[in-house]
Parts: C-alpha cells; sequence; structure tokens
C-alpha cells in the first residue's frame, strides 16, 4: 500500500462536523417547530432519517470503491470500500434503531411489516451483515480483497433494486417526507433538516477519514517493525477481516 | 459459447451419472411441503398461503443445489482446467447458470405436481400457464445468484455457511415478487388466470439487472 497520509485534514474536518452537528442540535431543539401530530418525538426524525440515508449512501459508496480495486488491483481502493461499508453499517444499524424508537412513539409498536423503508432496510443491513464473515473466511489476502469487492459491487446495486422491490409490496405508513417531487416540509423543518443532514454526512466522511488514518498507520507501523526485524514483509499478517 | 455448452454437457452428464445433487434437492422440496403441512396443521392450502409455501420449498431446495454447483470443479481441479482454456470467462457463468435453472425445471416439474397432491386446493389445470411463467422467471432469479453466490462462497473455507447466508438476502426481492405474483393464481374461486403483471415485471426487471451484474462481475472470481 502506498504510503500517502490520511491524517491530512482532519482536523478541520473534525472541527466543521462538530459545529454542524453542534447547530443541528441546537436548531432541533430550540428552532425546528413542534410537530402537529406526534409532538416532541417527531425530533428523531432529524436524526433517523440522515442516519439512514447517509447509511445507505455509504453502502453504495463501498461498491464504487470496489470496482476502483477492481480496474486498478490497488489495495488502498479495497481499505477505503472496506471502511466505508464498515462505517455505513454502523450508521445503518444506529438508523434502524432510531427508527424502531420512533415507529413505537408515533405507531405504538416497535416493528411495523407494512412499511416498505423499514424493511427494504432491513434486508439491506442483514445482507450487509455479511461482509465482515466472507471476509473472515477467506485467508488468502488478495483473494479477499477480489470476492468482498464482488460482494460490495454486487450489493451496492442490490441497495435501490431492493427499495424498488419492496416499495411495490405495500402502501406507505411512513410519512411521504422526501419524494422525487421535493421536500414537504415547512421551511423551519426543512432548514433543520438540511443542517442535520450535512452534519451526519460530514460525521461519516470524518469517520471515515479517521479509520483510514488509523488502519494506514497501522500497517505502516507493521512494516517498519517486520523491516527492523529482519522479516518477509509480503507474508499475510495473522488473518484478518480488515485489509491489512 | 461453445465453451459453455461444454461445460453445461459436461455438468449434465455428471448429474445423469451420479445423481448427486438432483434428487437431493427434489426430496427437499418435498420434504418441505410435507413439514408445511404438519408445521400449519392445515390439509389444503390456498392463494397467499400456497405461494409463499411453495417458493420457500423451491428457495431451500435450491440452496442445496446452491451450495454443490462448484464444488466438483474446485476439488477435481476443474477450474484450473477451465482457466487454462483460451476461453471466455462468462462461459462459465453461463453454464453453471443454465445447469442449475435446468435443475431447478426438474425439481419443478416433480415438486409442483407434489404440492398439488399434498397441500394444494385449487386444481392446477387453470393456474398452469400463469404458474409456468411466474416459475420459469424465479427460476432465472435462483440460478443467476445463486451461481454468483455461489461463485464467491466455493473458495472460502466456512461455504456452507456463506452462500445461503449471502444469498438469502439477495434472494429476498425476487422471492417477494414470485410470491406476490403467484398468489392471486393459486385462489380456489374465481381467480385470474393471469399473474399481476406488476410482479411479473419486478421480477423481471430483478433477473435483467442481475443478468447483466452477475456478467459483469463473475470474471474477477474466476482469476487465480
Amino acid at each position: 500500500m502506498r504510503s500517502t497520509t490520511y491524517g491530512r485534514g482532519l482536523r478541520s474536518l473534525s472541527l466543521l462536523t462538530v459545529l454542524f452537528i453542534a447547530a443541528a442540535l441546537v436548531m432541533v431543539f430550540f428552532y425546528a417547530p413542534l410537530d402537529a401530530e406526534q409532538g416532541f418525538v417527531q425530533k428523531i426524525f432529524y436524526i433517523h432519517v440522515p442516519l439512514a440515508i447517509v447509511s445507505l449512501c455509504g453502502f453504495v459508496f463501498g461498491g464504487l470503491m470496489a470496482i476502483g480495486y477492481l480496474r486498478t488491483g490497488d489495495r488502498a481502493w479495497d481499505m477505503r470500500s472496506y471502511v466505508a461499508i464498515h462505517m455505513a453499517l454502523i450508521f445503518g444499524i444506529g438508523g434502524l434503531i432510531s427508527g424502531s424508537i420512533w415507529a413505537k412513539a408515533s405507531w405504538g409498536h416497535w416493528w411495523v411489516w407494512n412499511e416498505p423503508t423499514l424493511v427494504s432496510f432491513l434486508i439491506v443491513i442483514l445482507l450487509f451483515c455479511t461482509y465482515q464473515p466472507l471476509r473472515f473466511s477467506i485467508e488468502d489476502p488478495e483473494r479477499q480483497a477480489r470476492y468482498a469487492s464482488v460482494f460490495a459491487i454486487t450489493c451496492g446495486a442490490f441497495v435501490p433494486l431492493n427499495f424498488i422491490a419492496v416499495s411495490q409490496a405495500t402502501q406507505f405508513v411512513h410519512p411521504r417526507v422526501l419524494t422525487l417531487t421535493g421536500a414537504h416540509l415547512p421551511p423551519a423543518m426543512g432548514v433543520t433538516f438540511l443542517v442535520s443532514m450535512i452534519g451526519i454526512t460530514l460525521l461519516y466522511a470524518t469517520l471515515w477519514k479517521y479509520e483510514m488514518a488509523a488502519k494506514n498507520a497501522r500497517s505502516q507501523l507493521r512494516r517498519l517493525r517486520r523491516t527492523l526485524l529482519g522479516e518477509d514483509l509480503d507474508r499475510p499478517y495473522g488473518r484478518s477481516a480488515a485489509p491489512l | 459459447m461453445s465453451a459453455a455448452w461444454a461445460v453445461l454437457r459436461k455438468d449434465l452428464r455428471l448429474e445423469l451419472r451420479s445423481a448427486e445433487t438432483l434428487p437431493a434437492m427434489v426430496l427437499f422440496a418435498v420434504v418441505t411441503i410435507v413439514i408445511f403441512h404438519f408445521a400449519l396443521n392445515r390439509d389444503t392450502i390456498q392463494g397467499q398461503e400456497a405461494a409463499g409455501v411453495f417458493v420457500i420449498a423451491l428457495l431451500f431446495a435450491s440452496m442445496l443445489g446452491i451450495n454443490r454447483l462448484f464444488v466438483a470443479e474446485r476439488e477435481q481441479g476443474g477450474f484450473d482446467g477451465f482457466l487454462l482454456a483460451p476461453v471466455d470467462r462468462g462461459a462459465m457463468l453461463l453454464a453453471k447458470a443454465s445447469a442449475l435453472y435446468l435443475f431447478l425445471v426438474v425439481l419443478e416439474v416433480i415438486a409442483v405436481p407434489a404440492f398439488k397432491l399434498f397441500l394444494l386446493q385449487p386444481g392446477l389445470g387453470r393456474p398452469l400457464p400463469g404458474l409456468i411463467a411466474v416459475l420459469a422467471l424465479t427460476n432465472l432469479a435462483l440460478s443467476v445468484i445463486g451461481t454468483l453466490v455461489s461463485g464467491i462462497a466455493v473458495h472460502t473455507r466456512a461455504r456452507d455457511l456463506i452462500g445461503p447466508m449471502i444469498g438469502l438476502p439477495l434472494l429476498v426481492p425476487a422471492l417477494i415478487a414470485s410470491a406476490r405474483a403467484a398468489g392471486p393464481i393459486l385462489q380456489a374461486t374465481h381467480a385470474p388466470a393471469a399473474p399481476p403483471l406488476r410482479w411479473v415485471g419486478t421480477l423481471a426487471l430483478y433477473d435483467l439487472v442481475f443478468a447483466l451484474l452477475a456478467y459483469a462481475v463473475f470474471d474477477f472470481l474466476l482469476e487465480e
């Protein structure tokens, strides 16, 4: 792997993220009006929806990075794809839990089946949960990267397809806040949503960059240690699901 | 094309002589149907329930075929032979998906009458053309996605686990469409003979996209 420094620009990005998240929280609690039907609990919307959208985009992003790996064979792309999917999965589980809480509060059930967005999201999460076990069960690092990339591309394309299929299956219970024709939100809510959307997106970008930097530093450290000890540099470093 | 035909013929001949996969799949499907009789505690079912039960039996049986699809190639060095031959890699996908498709057709030729015999309430005559259309598309989804997943899983250590684990979520949308398309035509009374077009369309779209996708990425699974 080339010794790129992923830490560059990390500090300003982190500060920007903190700024936007803080602004979003202030706006959620003090600026955005209370929802007429649902009241205070509706405010979870400003966390839940961005988390879910960012996580889905993260899965697709991971697929795009995987295309880079298959085209170039450069392991750095595999690392980007791995970190993207890994982060998206964490965000996705956050979205699933926050959505479940919202569902309990506003519909009275923790889980609602006649709800395409929720169900498609669950299927996507279940699919991507197999990404780590798949990587872990392939020992050869080069093969692991290649197969994981094939998985990431296939499943990245699966994300939008799955939403089409499942949304046909059921009528809509979920509030159609964002449709193709535009957002159906009062302006004050819309602005708040936009700010928290940007905040969560920046959070994803920051965490992605942090993990890339950490993984990169670790790999360089190992390389140095091996050089010092005079070990073989190409030998796989134990078994791992993460690219090394 | 001729390479694909050669591999397909080899697979079919192997199955004819050793009968390793297909009898197991058929038996598995029939036993699943029988288990559903006890699990649901019903003598006959119809409509959406019947469609769901049959799709699940089909899915489970196909999982057996998917798991075994590349095992012979890996154990007997078929991959090496194929890679050494100067042929298009896509031929392997085409041959294996066709083999799985044919297995599923034979499976259904036996399992559909068995399903009628054990569980299905309405007669088979009227819904049969619609059912054949739906099953033809379902088989395509099962065989294309199954081949892709099997190609990924065969080189992993826990291949019997990884295959179904990746395969099931990937197949969920296809199975939703398939069950919903077959549901109305399996109604006992005054059912329309044609499956709802919306679901057939969804299923066909899903097949098309995954066939293209599998063709695009399958080459990378064969490299050494």
